[in-house]
């Protein structure tokens, strides 16, 4: 009896196997990781395409950027994901195929703040770099006056929040402070983490949120989806034409749109202080990290399908989750480099 | 086929039943391991950290920059954090944790220490980023808007207690470690004052010892190795510990004399830094700083047995 029992078994757990791998081997799996920011979105995107094409897998492990970029070099996954462009050493790093850069969306960066009885406030690009150099110290500055008239600010000293962590979101920031103030570019420069003059650290997003609503007169600065979501106040920032312009899916998406045109033909560019009236100048794209060359013919037109229905169908997703969709001539221009993908 | 597998099974399990050489065999298998994931570790740690090793030497221990744009890394301010919190966080949780051990397992009924006990080892339990939570939204406001400025009313003339307020600082995170180091200090020693022969306390009393006398004189000392060890797995908790600190610190990479103005720890800048960090020489110096931590650790737990082994001597004359 336990003769036959075992062997029923053994049979029933080899159908089982066989079924399993049957079901695994009918599903393409790639998989990608990297950027935290646009996680939301691409497991969105992944679930969606998935339902489309059931033969495709797509697993998104959202580390961030950093460890997107390293485990691409190391070849662990098929696709990486960053905030923040690879550089030319970097994708030297990789010789088994040239990386392509694909925008997928774009986020913005906000300061926002906790000053009693304010709500509206105005940020020149020379005020904000002021304050986070540490050279702006009380928000009654001059500056901070001239750029917000009829405010009533208090005669209180400024404590300026940032994140702890490396993030995608501090290189944006700091790569826009750099581009407007050249102190800060020569004292402190743009990175993911940096070395900053003054204030706390708080970690994560939800981190510097919670340090600015403990502290009276601080300021930080978050992304613009983060604070939407968390209907989060925020500021409007003076940008390269002279207008105040307050962080919304119009503004951002208007600042890639400013430089469809000029744009290198491998997308890597930063797009913060961009040309034009009706630009948020704290703006960044990003992006899917895609090697060109793909041995498994199979996961190469999976993902080039991926790339094509990200760009038509898969935009039309972005706003519901607080994302700014990318501008029409970046969508063109992109659609060209999947052809680059053998 | 199944039968002789089944009984090859049988006889090693018989002769692991039976036979001490199996036993043997496995345990020290067991005990091997957990050297082995040491010795891997440090080695790890020491090929990951080569470029940074390699670029700054001893200087890395001493320098106090540390700028990822610039590449410039020195570990001082993260050692200098690590070992300010943890020892605030000591000379708050060990009287506190000992004597409410003391009170717990000599003084109250038994019904109540039950009670309590179970309500310190569940605080044990609680994960630390609730802690930190708690610590931002409850401890941070009472830090900044009461503790701080009272320090710096009544004891501001000396320099550790200057600066603003910001509620984010090394005084708040030692507070939260000793919020989370009490829970270990009070079981175990309580387990261990509890483990003192009942003849030990009753010698004590028919020599004419009051309670008290009795509790702090021959309970106390008799279980002395038990409250040290308490005290060293406390540190080594308080050292390691990353999410409440990093919440409440101010990651802040400088250093401070001021208790009030925010610094940094190494395990939180670690955790703060590695996911992002490009390039060599910024994953390789915060690997090195890892190294940094356990030599740490090490230096402590060594020093931890030289205090038990000169404790145990003092002891044994009144034996």
């Amino acid at each position: 009896m336990r003769v036959i029992k075992t062997r029923l078994g053994v049979r029933l757990s080899a159908i089982l196997i066989v079924g399993v791998a049957g079901a695994n081997l009918a599903a393409e799996t790639i998989n990608g990781a990297g950027a935290t920011f646009p996680a939301v979105i691409y497991q969105k995107w992944f679930q969606e395409f998935r339902q489309l094409h059931k033969d495709i897998q797509i697993n998104y492990q959202s580390l961030g950027s950093g460890a997107g970029i390293q485990q691409l070099t190391q070849g662990t996954v098929d696709f990486g994901a960053s905030d923040v462009p690879m550089t030319d050493e970097q994708i030297a790093k990789i010789t088994k195929s040239k990386v392509l850069h694909f925008p997928t969306v774009l986020g913005g960066v906000v300061p926002t703040y906790n000053v009693a009885g304010v709500t509206q406030l105005n940020f020149s690009p020379e005020t904000l770099a002021g304050i986070f150099l540490g050279k702006i110290t009380k928000w009654s500055d001059a500056a901070l006056k001239k750029d917000n008239p009829g405010v009533k600010l208090p005669d209180a000293d400024i404590t300026v929040v940032h994140r702890s962590e490396g993030s995608g979101t501090t290189f944006v920031w700091t790569d826009y402070l750099s581009k407007v103030s050249p102190e800060w570019k020569s004292k402190v420069g743009p990175a993911a983490s940096v070395s900053w003059p003054v204030g706390l650290g708080g970690k994560g997003s939800e981190g510097v949120t919670g340090t600015i609503k403990q502290t009276p007169n601080s300021i930080g600065y978050v992304e613009l989806i983060y604070a939407a979501q968390n209907k989060i106040a925020y500021g409007a920032v003076k940008n390269s034409a002279g207008v105040f312009v307050k962080a919304d899916f119009d503004s951002v998406t208007e600042a890639a749109a400013a430089f469809a045109n000029s744009m290198p033909a491998d997308f890597r560019v930063s797009i913060t202080n961009a040309p034009g009236k009706k630009a948020y100048p704290i703006a960044t794209f990003t992006w899917l990290l895609v090697p060109n060359k793909f041995d498994n013919a199979t996961k190469k037109n999976s993902i080039v399908q991926f790339l094509k229905w990200m760009l038509t169908d898969g935009q039309k997703f972005a706003q519901g989750l607080s994302y700014a969709p990318l501008p029409k001539a970046v969508v063109d221009k992109e659609e060209k480099q999947i052809a680059l993908i053998q | 086929m199944a039968a002789p597998q089944r009984s090859a099974a049988r006889k090693f399990v018989k002769r692991l039943q039976d036979g001490d050489q199996a036993a043997h065999l496995i345990t020290l298998i067991f005990a091997a391991s957990v050297f082995l994931v040491t010795v891997f570790l440090i080695y790890e740690l020491w090929i990951h950290s080569s470029a940074s090793r390699a670029k700054f030497g001893l200087a890395f221990l001493f320098a106090k920059s540390w700028d990822p744009v610039a590449e410039q890394f020195g570990a001082l301010p993260f050692i200098y954090g690590t070992v300010l919190t943890s020892v605030l966080a000591l000379i708050i949780s060990v009287p506190l944790g000992v004597g409410a051990a003391i009170f717990l397992s000599e003084l109250a009924p038994p019904r109540l220490s039950n009670t309590c006990t179970f309500l310190v080892e569940l605080l044990a339990a609680v994960p630390s980023v609730i802690y930190g939570l708690l610590a931002i939204f409850t401890l941070v406001p009472l830090m900044r808007q009461y503790v701080e400025p009272f320090l710096k009313k009544t004891l501001g003339f000396l320099p550790l207690f200057t600066g603003p307020a910001y509620g984010f600082g090394y005084l708040t995170a030692g507070l939260i470690l000793a919020v989370m180091t009490f829970p270990f200090i009070i079981s175990i020693s309580r387990e261990s004052l509890l483990a003192v022969p009942r003849e030990q306390r009753e010698a004590a009393l028919a020599l004419g010892a009051t309670k008290w006398e009795s509790t702090w004189q021959v309970v106390v000392p008799f279980a002395r190795l038990g409250i040290i060890g308490s005290i060293f797995l406390a540190l080594a908790r308080a050292l390691g510990e990353t999410m409440a600190v990093t919440m409440v610190i101010g990651n802040d990479p400088s250093i401070h004399a001021s208790l009030l103005a925010p610094g940094y720890t190494i395990a939180a800048i670690i955790a703060n830094e590695f996911n992002e960090a490009t390039g060599n020489l910024h994953p390789a110096a915060l690997v090195e700083l890892g190294l940094v931590l356990f030599l740490i650790t090490m230096i402590l737990n060594a020093a931890a047995q030289l205090l038990i082994v000169a404790t145990t001597k003092k002891g044994s004359i009144q034996d």
